[in-house]
C-alpha cells in the first residue's frame, strides 16, 4: 500500500542551524501518527517540508505517492493543515472561515452549505457558527481549525500542536474529535506534540525527534518496553532526549527513583 | 455525528490539470478570496469612517488654508478643486500600503500559511488584496466627495467619468497594496516595513503632483514625479472629476501595466514570507 507520507532523508538548513537533519519515516495510511520531540527538535520543519511550504528535493518527500517537490497542487489537494499557532480570521465569523476553505478546495456549490454545516456540528461549533471568532475561546478556535481542514475532506490531516495552550477539558474535545473523525473516515492523522500522555492515548505510533533526528519510532507501548517495565512515555522521552535539567542533578535514574518514592508515599 | 464527506480519490490529482482548467480555477480563487474581503469589510464598517477622517483634516484644513493663501498657483481652478482628486489619491495610497503590514500579521498568525496549503495560485491570492485595497479606497473615496461637494468644489456630472475614477483607484491601488507586499516579502518584519512604509509613502505622496503642479517642482523632483505611478493616478483623476488636461491613455496605460508587474512580482515574494 502507498504510504500517505513517506519522507526519506530529509534535511532542512536555516543558515547555520541544521533543523531537520536526514530523517526518514513512513505513515500508514489511517493510521494516527504523532511526531514527538522538545522544543526545537525541528517538528513544525519537518511539517512545513511535507505540506509544501519549505521547499524539498525531489524524491525526498511523498503524500500519497505524489511528490511534494513536483506535485505541489496535488498534493495541497490531499491534504487538510492546522498549523502551530491558533490560525482562523478572527475578523470573521465561524461559518465564513469554513466557508472559504470549502470554497478554496473546490466543494461544489450544491453541497457546500450542507458540508460547511456537517463539520461545524461535528466540532461542537454549529450553535456558534455565525458569531464572529473574536469571541471564540482557544479551544473553540483549535475545533474550528479542525471544521475548516475538514471540510475539504482531506486525506491527510495534518495537525501542528494541536493542543497547546489548551486547558484539560479543551484538549480532550480535541482529540476527541480527532478520535471521531479518524474512526468515521479512515483518514490518515499526521500530529506533532510535546504532551507525552496525550501520545501515549491517542497514537497508533509515534516517532520521537530530538535535534532534528528520529530517536525511537514504533508504538507507544513499544518505545516504553524498551525503556522499562513501569516506564511512561515520558520516560522514554527524557531517556532519548536527556534532559538537561535533571543530567545537572545527577540524571534521570535518580528523577525515576524519586517518582517511584513520591508515588509510594502518597 | 453528522455525516463527514467523503475524500476525494487520488487518482483526481494524478493528472495535471489543462490550462483552461487552471485559468477557470485562478479566476473563481480570485472571486473567492475578493468575497472574504468583502466579508470582513462588512464587519468592520466603522474602520470606514474612521480612516476617512484623516483625508477629510487634509482637505478642511490644508485645502482651505492654502485656497486662502493663494500660495499655489493653479490656473482658473479653485485650490480646493485642485486638492480634491489629490487627496482621493492619497487617502488610496495609505490605505493601500497598510496591506503589506496586514500580511505580515496574517503570517504570523499562520493565516497565510494555511491559504498557501489550498490549491489556490499565490497571484490569486494577491489579486484579491490587491481588490480589497481598491474596495477600501473607493469607500472612503466616497465620504471624501461628499465633503468636497460640502465645500463646494465643483465636480464632473458624467457617470463615464466616475467610471474611470474607480478604475484609476482601483488600479492605483493595486499597486500600491502590491509594492507594499513586495517589500513585506523583502524585509519579512513588521517593523522593517513600517520604517520603510513610512519611508517611502510621504516623498511618493510629496513627489507627485497632489498637491501642487508639476512645474512647480525643482527638475530632480519632476523626474521623480515622471516615474512616481501616484502622479499618472493623480492626473487621472484630476482630468475626470475636475476636466483639468490629461494623457487619459496614458495614464491607464502606466496604472495597469505598474499594477500587473506589481502582482506578478509580490506573488512570486509571497511564499518566501512564509520560508520566514
Ligand atoms: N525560519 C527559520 N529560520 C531560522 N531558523 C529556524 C526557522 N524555523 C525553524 N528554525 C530553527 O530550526 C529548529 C527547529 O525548529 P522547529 O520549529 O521545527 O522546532 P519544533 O520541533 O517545531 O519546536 P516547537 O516544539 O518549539 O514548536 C529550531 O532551532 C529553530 O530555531
Ligand atoms: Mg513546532
Amino acid at each position: 500500500m502507498t504510504p500517505a507520507v513517506r519522507c526519506s532523508g530529509v534535511r532542512q538548513v536555516f543558515g547555520e542551524t541544521v533543523a531537520v537533519n536526514g530523517i526518514d519515516l513512513e505513515v500508514v495510511p489511517g493510521e494516527v501518527f504523532g511526531l514527538l520531540g522538545p522544543n526545537g527538535a525541528g517538528k513544525t520543519t519537518t511539517i512545513r517540508m511535507i505540506t509544501t511550504l519549505l521547499p524539498a528535493p525531489p524524491g525526498a518527500i511523498e503524500v500519497l505517492g505524489l511528490d511534494v517537490a513536483t506535485r505541489r497542487t496535488a498534493v495541497r489537494r490531499m491534504l487538510g493543515y492546522v498549523p502551530q499557532q491558533l490560525s482562523a480570521d478572527g475578523t470573521l465569523t465561524g461559518r465564513e472561515n469554513v466557508a472559504l476553505f470549502a470554497r478554496l478546495f473546490d466543494v461544489p456549490q450544491k453541497l457546500r452549505s450542507a458540508q460547511v454545516a456537517a463539520v461545524l456540528d461535528v466540532v461542537d461549533l454549529a450553535d456558534v457558527a455565525d458569531r464572529s471568532v473574536k469571541t471564540y475561546s482557544g479551544g473553540m478556535v483549535r475545533r474550528l481549525e479542525l471544521a475548516q481542514a475538514l471540510v475539504s475532506a482531506p486525506r491527510v490531516l495534518i495537525l501542528d500542536e494541536p493542543t497547546v495552550g489548551l486547558d484539560p477539558v479543551a484538549r480532550d474535545g480535541v482529540w476527541d474529535r480527532i478520535d471521531e473523525i479518524r474512526a468515521a473516515t479512515g483518514m490518515t492523522v499526521l500530529v506533532t506534540t510535546h504532551a507525552m500522555q496525550e501520545a501515549d492515548e491517542h497514537c497508533d505510533r509515534v516517532a520521537l525527534m530530538h535535534r532534528g533526528r528520529i530517536e525511537a519510532l514504533g508504538t507507544p507501548g513499544e518505545l516504553r518496553s524498551a525503556i522499562g517495565p513501569d516506564a511512561t512515555l515520558d520516560d522514554v522521552f527524557r531517556h532519548h532526549t536527556g534532559n538537561t535539567l535533571t543530567q545537572e542533578k545527577g540524571g534521570m535514574r535518580d528523577v525515576r527513583a524519586a517518582r517511584r518514592t513520591a508515588g509510594r508515599l502518597g | 455525528m453528522s455525516v463527514l464527506p467523503a475524500a476525494p480519490p487520488v487518482a483526481s490529482a494524478e493528472q495535471e490539470p489543462g490550462p483552461i482548467r487552471l485559468t477557470r480555477t485562478a479566476l473563481s480563487r480570485v472571486a473567492t478570496m475578493c468575497l472574504v474581503e468583502l466579508q470582513k469589510l462588512r464587519h468592520d464598517r466603522s474602520e470606514l469612517v474612521t480612516r476617512a477622517v484623516q483625508p477629510a483634516l487634509w482637505l478642511l484644513v490644508f485645502g482651505n488654508v492654502f485656497t486662502r493663501l493663494h500660495a499655489i498657483p493653479t490656473g482658473d481652478v479653485p485650490y480646493l478643486d485642485y486638492l480634491a482628486p489629490g487627496i482621493l489619491a492619497q487617502s488610496a495610497l495609505f490605505i493601500a500600503i497598510f496591506y503589506g503590514i496586514q500580511i505580515i500579521w496574517e503570517r504570523d498568525a499562520g493565516v497565510l500559511a494555511k491559504l498557501l496549503v489550498t490549491p489556490t495560485p499565490r497571484a490569486a491570492l494577491v489579486a484579491a488584496k490587491a481588490f480589497a485595497a481598491g474596495i477600501r479606497a473607493i469607500a472612503q473615496a466616497v465620504v471624501v466627495l461628499v465633503l468636497a461637494l460640502l465645500l463646494g468644489v465643483s465636480l464632473s456630472a458624467n457617470p463615464l467619468h466616475w467610471l474611470g475614477v474607480i478604475v484609476a483607484l482601483m488600479l492605483g491601488s493595486a499597486f500600491f497594496c502590491c509594492l507594499s507586499i513586495t517589500i513585506a516579502g523583502i524585509v519579512l518584519s513588521r517593523d522593517r516595513l513600517m520604517g520603510i512604509g513610512q519611508a517611502i509613502t510621504m516623498p511618493l505622496f510629496f513627489a507627485s503632483n497632489a498637491l501642487y503642479p508639476v512645474e512647480l517642482m525643482p527638475g530632480w523632483l519632476q523626474v521623480i514625479n515622471h516615474v512616481n505611478p501616484l502622479s499618472y493616478e493623480v492626473e487621472a483623476l484630476r482630468g475626470l472629476m475636475i476636466g483639468t488636461p490629461a494623457r487619459l491613455l496614458l495614464d491607464f496605460g502606466v496604472l495597469l501595466a505598474a499594477a500587473a508587474v506589481m502582482i506578478t512580482v509580490a506573488s512570486a515574494l509571497l511564499p518566501r514570507l512564509v520560508r520566514g
